[in-house]
């Protein structure tokens, strides 16, 4: 035991945007070796940070996982946390004195001469909004001011969804936070929520099931574990996306990451993910985060895509050629190669049918190889709870089909956000709104013309925002799945063809 | 590309040549997939890799994407302690 020195310190100091202020210094131990990291930190960043990249081994042992999602989605950092195995450590907090363990595959049953229940909570609340990032904050704080009781469950250690790792000035009406950059809005909507009497915030909390009469199971992991049955009126479901991911040699390689992995670690913890990265796929996440990379101090040394053209919004695109960052179109990845973390990125030139043309092969040295192949709607709370869904190519995946007021078949379940259908938050902080809305309007409650501001979003929505051309395909996306409350009586009853 | 080292499942380590072998033995739906090398049954829930082996299977079998693609979830739809379910405490021995 005793201190252990990794190579580097990849802590961001000086940023051109976030100043970031950090915690208490405390100490854990990570395979018996002290570490130190901040208060605030998750245990993943703070390794990354002293330069630790494998975070844990596939099942049989063999393959080196690094950091993936970053937001505790999928699987590649499991750890042993104070004799818990399996525990996503990207998204456990750092703590004075915590026991972390690598794990290599599957963990054994932890032995334990006595294994105490967790506590069993019942709670009664008019809505239960899933997810706190901008969909579920602005449907929160729109229930609050009408004057319902809402219980608001996220399962990160912070609310603010994806916003806060958002470093640039959104688009969109002022109304919507247009001009603000993400992670401000975040701070902001956060604070207001915690404000409020009657919002009751649980982070560090998992929904896992969807039950009869729409009763939610929830486990919360922050403070004092708790199982939390909640017996709302209505449920909100803001349950967000995650990143798709891609098929080439060694994709589980670490150092192959989500593009927005990468951003949880630059600019929510302030660790700069590499030195020199390649990104593949250039929508505006990807055009996005090569940007913000050059801002922490990264290299970025290309990015490849697919397609004949450039994939996200000319305005994001020629800032980062501006610096210089070449975009290889017809291009993809073919294959990463290093040990235990990638070195080197191929990538080839594609033919009309997307099959990579043999000697068209570029190599690229890099430490970094971030997936930016676009983001798909989470719908395992939906499958579950039984919605009636379909796969839409143009929003991202499958997804619940739903009225214009957010309602999807299992009445009284709403949706708003990304797991709608990925779109730009805008959209999401204005879905959250409708949806609460229509609950508030539900519950009895039009003091405030309720029914005639709802209506009036509804109609910004449909008639105003998703006329740009720039959201053409998500509008056109959106409409497959949209329908009317007649329509919708009918998919319930399954008498409308096709559902 | 080897396709013994393209990884379509991280959770449970199942690599493309895994599913294309499943395949050609007959495994030619999601659900079978899944109950032969279990994919999709790890800790992320299929979150990754089932939309990527309904593609293989699509290009495969010549059936559509839609027909193929529709996972179903059970709760817990998240990985959840024992520990969180239980009745009363359990003693070892």
């Amino acid at each position: 035991m005793g201190y252990y020195y990794m190579p580097g310190d990849y802590r961001i100091i000086h940023h051109p945007i976030i100043d970031f202020r950090r915690g208490r210094r405390i100490r854990f131990y990570y395979n018996d070796r002290v570490v130190e990291a901040y208060e605030g930190e998750s245990i993943l960043a703070a390794l990354y940070a002293i330069g630790y990249r494998v975070f844990s081994y596939s099942p049989d042992g063999r393959r080196p996982r690094g950091a993936f999602c970053m937001i505790g989605k999928c699987s590649s950092c499991l750890s042993i946390v104070d004799g818990v195995p399996n525990t996503r450590i990207c998204i456990t907090p750092v703590r004075e004195g915590a026991r972390v363990y690598s794990q290599k595959g599957i963990p054994e049953i932890p032995h334990k001469l006595r294994v105490e229940p967790v506590e069993t909570k019942t709670i009664k609340t008019d809505v239960l909004v899933i997810g706190g990032g901008p969909a579920g904050l602005q449907a929160a704080l729109t229930l609050a001011d009408e004057g319902f009781d809402v219980v608001l469950v996220d399962d990160h250690p912070r609310l603010g969804g994806q916003l806060v790792k958002q470093t640039h000035r959104f688009f969109g009406a002022r109304r919507f936070y247009g001009g603000v950059r993400g992670f401000r809005i975040a701070e902001k909507l956060s604070k207001n929520v915690l404000e409020r009497d009657n919002i009751h915030v649980y982070t560090q909390a998992l929904a896992y099931g969807f039950f009869k009469e729409g009763v939610v199971g929830v486990a919360v992991r922050g403070g004092k574990p708790l199982n939390l049955i909640v017996k709302p009126k209505a449920v909100i479901g803001s349950t967000g996306a995650c990143e798709r991911t891609i098929l080439f040699e060694n994709n589980d390689l670490p150092g192959v990451m989500g593009a927005g992995g990468a951003q949880t670690l630059m600019n929510e913890y302030g660790v700069r993910p590499g030195d020199r990265a390649f990104i593949v796929g250039s929508g505006n996440v990807g055009l996005i985060v090569a940007y913000q990379l050059l801002q922490a101090g990264v290299r970025v040394l290309g990015m490849a895509e697919i397609l004949p053209h450039i994939g996200g919004w000319f305005v994001h695109a020629a800032k980062i050629r501006r610096l210089g960052v070449k975009i290889y179109t017809k291009h993809t990845v073919t294959r990463a190669i290093g040990r235990d973390r990638v070195e080197k990125a191929v990538i080839s030139m594609i033919d009309e049918k997307y099959q990579p043309i043999p000697g068209s092969e570029k190599v690229f040295d890099i430490d970094l190889l971030l997936l930016a192949v676009g983001l798909q709607p989470n719908y395992s709370l939906f499958s579950q709870a039984g919605t009636v869904m379909k796969y839409v190519p143009e929003i991202g995946g499958l997804v619940p089909i739903r009225t214009y007021y957010m309602e999807t078949s299992v009445k009284n379940l709403y949706i708003a956000g990304d797991a709608s259908g990925i779109e730009e938050a805008t959209t999401a902080f204005i879905e959250g709104e409708i949806a609460a809305l229509t609950i508030a309007l539900k519950l009895g409650d039009d003091r405030s013309g309720v029914e005639k501001r709802r209506d009036q979003l509804v109609d910004y929505l449909w008639r105003e925002y998703r006329m740009s051309p720039v959201v053409e395909r998500a509008r056109r996306g959106k409409l497959k799945v949209t329908v009317s409350e007649e329509d919708m009586e009918k998919i319930r009853r399954g008498e409308l063809d096709g559902f | 590309m080897d396709p013994r080292k393209i990884i379509v499942c991280r959770c449970e380590n199942v690599s493309l040549a895994d599913i294309l072998e499943a395949i050609d033995k007959g495994y030619r739906d999601l659900e079978s997939l899944k109950r032969y090398l279990r994919i999709g049954m790890g800790p992320c829930q299929g979150r990754y890799c089932l939309v990527l082996t309904a593609r293989i299977l699509a290009r495969k079998t010549g059936k559509s994407f839609e027909e193929i693609y529709m996972p179903r979830n059970r709760p817990p739809i998240v990985p959840v302690e024992a520990r969180y379910f239980l009745k009363q405490p359990v003693v070892e021995g």
